[in-house]
């Protein structure tokens, strides 16, 4: 069962006009009662104040901190930024810290090209993540708040003028601080969330301390992926038994997912955790991107009969991520798309490291070697080469991203490889599929 | 012949250590540029880069010990323990020798932070070890004012020489830097040579076929 | 008896200098672009001495020896 969300989707620099006609507002009935949507409003339209609080009412406070959290553990609530990490143990570790009260920011900056699920929660449901700030905040004792969003003026605009209305019917305990993130494939990361929000580049750092020890402006951070604190927002409202009633019992709850289907037609939809992904991509396709531009590609064969779920998609090296799904048609050569993507991604390169921003591009060099006509024999070894010289040794994870990306493309398109060092190649269309942003212009002001 | 008297073999035993902590300190400053830029010397490994850097610095704290003793314990111009650190207080040419005292203090805070840099945080030790740039410029100036020797036959040419490379090696350190490919540009520096290098192949491939 | 320590390098700070590796070529190589290999396990206890020494001698003080985990 999947809620599809009203569209257009904003891509980068555009946004959804409010009477938009929605292209995907289908709502599939398979007798599970109306369990979607959650996070998505259910008709067209950005949710406002007003309409929020009719529906929802204000935001849950349990009075004192740590009360919320009994609950976010017993709905298995997990980070939905990609880590996937039990949000308990995040709030609960935050609440302990001793020394000045931490700060709480949420993250929005969504630095994958490819992924759209923050902008449009952001966009349509921002009461939902704002309950989930302060909810958050009053968890862990913070009263410094912030959100840390993808730039764009209307978006900011739209939030300010949300915090404001919020403030003035007093329902935040904590003002909240918007930051806007550039747009870089690494703004979301948390160290550079963390520089960005004090002030300064969106640059990761060195680990450790991590943010949750040195955070923003040095202080303990926590940072929360924006969807996440959506799906808080509804546990301390309707309890843990409520988010268990979608999903698996491992995996609870609905999430929001970025589709890609193979006829270019592209969405965010809510879905729930272990949801078919032959029920999520329906066209034809060669191969599906699980995960986005860190992710990996697996053969639709196989990811035809996965469901969405880090326990049937963790042993096979991949991860449900941010929920990023790209359905591969079969007109095109995986070889080169994966190419382009790795091009766009060693220019992401923060430059910090020795390893990423030397290893990246010739690992993007010899890809596109590789996606070319007759390639040098040379070329495949040096790839696999410097993918192992650049895993690990960086400041972020950008580099083993990439190299798991590009290890997979490998494997899934080996045969496509085969081909190509015969000279000739299976795809017949030229067309980039994969979204990448356009040319980025490069200065050190570009991080800010 | 005039005996030496112990007076004046103190005054020349403190000139001469002066004028050599001088130039051991023209060359700390230089090899001290030299690691910055990742700068080899020819036939040497790294390590004897910054060997040497560290070594001559410590060996100019040594002349610059004896430089000082014997100017203090020289009983014919009347300097005091104190004027050695703190600047402009001594009797004697207060003015040109609280430089000296400024050179001194300055170089004692890079030479202990630098003996125990392995317990401070990089951005501290760092931001004391850019008063090196100051403490040279000082060095010298309380050399050229203290006594006449620097500003007049050979020493004179001595003392321009050390100016000259130390500015040369500053100025170097400058231009290096300004034409180093700054942070955000330098993946795609990578990139764009290896977009050259594949197009020419290319190009070659093309002719042979 | 301390307990074991183990090299790590902060890769930001890191410029290739190349002085650890030239300091301590049982432990430490260099990739081909002249960043270090570090070794996975803890420092054995004979050259322990020497890798305070690369650690100290260090021109951007990028490596530094942490407690094993």
């Amino acid at each position: 069962m999947t809620h599809h969300a009203t569209l257009p989707l904003p891509g980068p620099g555009q946004w959804a006009a409010e009477d938009a006609p929605p292209t995907m507002a289908r709502r599939r009935d398979d007798g599970s009662h109306g369990l979607l949507p959650r996070l998505m409003p259910a008709r067209p339209g950005p949710v406002d104040l007003a309409e929020h609080l009719e529906r929802l009412g204000a935001p849950p406070y349990r009075g004192t901190p740590r009360r919320l959290i009994g609950d976010v553990e017993a709905a298995g609530l997990t980070g939905r930024g990609g880590a996937a990490f039990p949000t308990h143990r995040k709030l609960a570790a935050m609440a302990a810290g001793r020394g000045p009260a931490p700060v709480v920011i949420g993250n929005g900056a969504e630095g994958e090209p490819a992924s759209s699920k923050d902008k449009a929660l952001l966009w349509f449901s921002p009461h939902l993540v704002l309950d989930g700030l302060q909810l958050a905040a009053e968890a862990v004792g913070s009263a410094t708040v912030g959100l840390y969003i993808h730039r764009n003026p209307q978006l900011y605009e739209r939030l300010q003028v949300a915090i404001a209305q919020r403030a003035a019917a007093g329902l935040d305990a904590a003002l909240v601080e918007l930051t806007e993130a550039p747009h870089r494939f690494l703004a979301g990361e948390e160290s550079a969330l963390a520089s960005r929000v004090s002030g300064g580049p969106a640059l990761p750092r060195f680990k450790p301390p991590r943010a949750s020890q040195r955070g923003v402006a040095g202080r303990r951070t926590l940072v929360q992926n924006v969807e996440t604190l959506a799906h808080l927002a509804l546990i301390a409202r309707y309890g843990p038994g409520w988010f268990r009633s979608a999903g698996t019992p491992d995996e609870p709850g609905s999430m929001l997912a970025t589709l890609h289907q193979a006829d270019g037609r592209t969405g965010v939809v809510e879905t729930t955790l272990g949801m078919p992904i032959a029920d999520l991509l329906r066209l034809p396709a060669q191969a599906v991107l699980v995960g986005g531009y860190h992710g990996t590609w697996l053969p639709v064969a196989q990811a035809e009969g996965l469901p969405l779920a880090n326990a049937a998609l963790r042993p096979l090296g991949a991860a449900v991520g941010a929920g990023v799904l790209a359905a591969l048609p079969g007109d095109r050569c995986g070889v080169a798309e994966t190419a382009r993507v790795v091009s766009y991604l060693a220019l992401e390169s923060a430059g910090q490291c020795g390893p990423c921003f030397n290893g990246l591009p010739r690992m993007a060099g010899a890809l596109a070697e590789l996606a070319g006509p007759r390639p040098r024999p040379q070329a495949h070894a040096d790839l696999q080469r410097w993918s192992g010289l650049v895993a690990g040794r960086g400041a972020c994870h950008h580099p083993d991203g990439t190299v798991r990306l590009v290890r997979s493309a490998l494997q899934v398109f080996a045969a496509e490889i085969d081909h190509h060092a015969h000279g000739y190649c299976t795809g017949t269309s030229g067309r980039p599929f994969l979204p990448l942003p356009a040319e980025p212009p490069l200065d050190d002001a570009d991080w800010r | 012949m005039t005996a030496i008297t112990g007076s004046t073999a103190l005054w020349y035993a403190s000139r001469a250590t002066g004028l050599v902590s001088l130039l051991l300190l023209s060359l700390v400053v230089m090899l001290g540029i030299l690691v910055n830029r990742q700068g080899r010397l020819p036939g040497l490994p790294s390590f004897a880069v910054t060997g040497l850097h560290r070594s001559l610095s410590l060996l100019s704290v040594l002349f610059i010990a004896v430089h000082v003793a014997t100017a203090i314990i020289d009983p014919y111009v009347s300097i005091g323990l104190a004027a050695v650190v703190i600047p402009f207080v001594s009797a004697y040419m207060p003015f040109w020798l609280g430089l000296g005292a400024v050179a001194l203090d300055l170089i004692a805070a890079l030479i202990l932070t630098s003996l125990a840099r392995a317990h401070m945080s990089r951005r501290t030790w760092r931001g004391i070890h850019w008063l090196a740039y100051a403490a040279w410029p000082v060095a010298l100036v309380h050399g050229i004012g203290s006594s006449p020797d620097l500003r007049s036959g050979g020493l004179l040419l001595v003392a321009i020489g050390s100016a000259l490379a130390v500015a040369a090696a500053g100025l170097w350190r400058v231009t290096a830097k300004a034409r180093e490919v700054p942070r955000a540009e330098r993946a795609a520096q990578v990139l764009a040579g290896i977009q050259r290098q594949a197009h020419r192949a290319r190009a070659g491939h093309g002719g042979a076929r | 008896m301390g307990k074991h320590k183990q090299l790590r390098v902060n890769p930001i700070d890191c410029a290739g200098h190349g002085v650890c590796a030239e300091l301590l070529p049982e432990l430490i190589r260099l990739d081909e672009w002249g960043y270090p290999l570090l070794p996975a396990g803890p420092v054995p206890r004979g050259l322990e001495r020497q890798a305070r020494r690369a650690v100290t001698d260090c021109p951007a003080l990028a490596l530094a020896l942490a407690d094993a985990s």
